[in-house]
């Protein structure tokens, strides 16, 4: 079982986000943002970053890079596709998520630990985590206040404090299915006690149990 | 031709940026301000003589990439 891990001229967390995934026992390999063919994976994460620079917005330019097609196929043939961060913005720019991220609340960068809640099970990232359960994780974005005039979305993970305004406080956002999922907070950079936490782990088992054989 | 394409974010959604300028503003004694609001004006240069045309083409642009559908609305100008 293998999960691409999809880098744009821009993305930086990709490196975190394959070393995670390995550590926890998970195959996990880099695919340039102009590759074509992911029928050898299972799976794919689109990192954080700054894809295309986030010119224009975060995530428009990125949507229209090659391998976003393929993208799309595995999302629609019910594999899973993790967003983190910038990676949750060039989901929702392509559609596969409803629903924008736009500028937080306060206009300031957040980065600091924040306090998230399972709202959900039924997805991708939080199938093996308990109704209600909180966890500690890092936030590391300017563009994380989600908002959804739709409204209509499934909310994965609820922040506990709200710290960048978004709407229903949510975190992680998923499709109608739960196989598409758009998480703000890095799990990948709590997923191990020397980072400060090891509480992402079990977002990110979740994604590996999600993979079945494509 | 050159075309201007004035991209705003609609009313319902919320602008942190404006949000933010007017409580500067207001904290520098400038009383009274309704609102306000950070657009966005993308000008382009496009070869072509009918400008009927050029804007429907623009208007393909701003639906495919320039504008987000969920956030924002548009309005392509054509000069000269």
């Amino acid at each position: 079982m293998r999960t691409a891990v999809v880098v744009f001229p821009g993305t930086n967390c990709e490196h975190d986000v394959v070393h995670a995934l390995r550590s926890l026992g998970g195959e996990a390999d880099l695919v340039w943002h102009r590759e074509t063919d992911l029928s050898d994976f299972d799976g794919v994460i689109l990192p954080g970053g700054f894809a295309h620079g986030d010119y224009l917005r975060t995530g428009a330019i990125a949507r229209f890079s090659p391998v976003m097609a393929e993208v799309g196929r595995m999302a629609v043939s019910a594999a899973p596709v993790l967003g983190i961060c910038n990676g949750f913005q060039v989901l929702c720019e392509a559609g596969m998520l409803p629903g924008a991220l736009i500028a937080n609340r306060d206009l300031a960068f957040i980065c600091r630990f924040v306090e998230v809640e399972v709202t959900d099970t039924a997805t991708i990232l939080t199938r093996s985590a308990e109704l209600g359960q909180r966890i500690r994780i890092p936030l590391n974005s300017y563009e994380g206040n989600w908002v959804d005039p739709g409204a209509e979305a499934r909310v994965a993970l609820r922040y506990l404090d709200n710290p960048n305004g978004s709407q229903g406080s949510a975190a992680a956002v998923a499709n109608v299915d739960g196989n598409v999922v758009g998480v703000m907070p890095h799990p990948e950079r709590a997923s191990d006690e020397l980072l400060g936490s090891a509480d992402g782990i079990v977002l990110l088992e979740s994604f590996l149990e999600s993979l079945v054989p494509a | 031709m050159k075309v201007s394409v004035e991209i705003t974010r609609r009313p319902e959604i919320a602008d942190p940026e404006g949000t933010n300028i007017m409580r500067a503003l207001t904290d520098l004694g400038h009383q009274n301000i309704e609102s306000v609001r950070v657009d966005r004006i993308i000008h382009l240069d496009v070869a072509g003589d009918d400008p009927d045309h050029v804007k429907l083409r623009v208007e393909e642009m701003c639906r495919q990439l320039l504008a987000n559908p969920v956030l924002e609305d548009f309005r392509v100008e054509v000069g000269e």
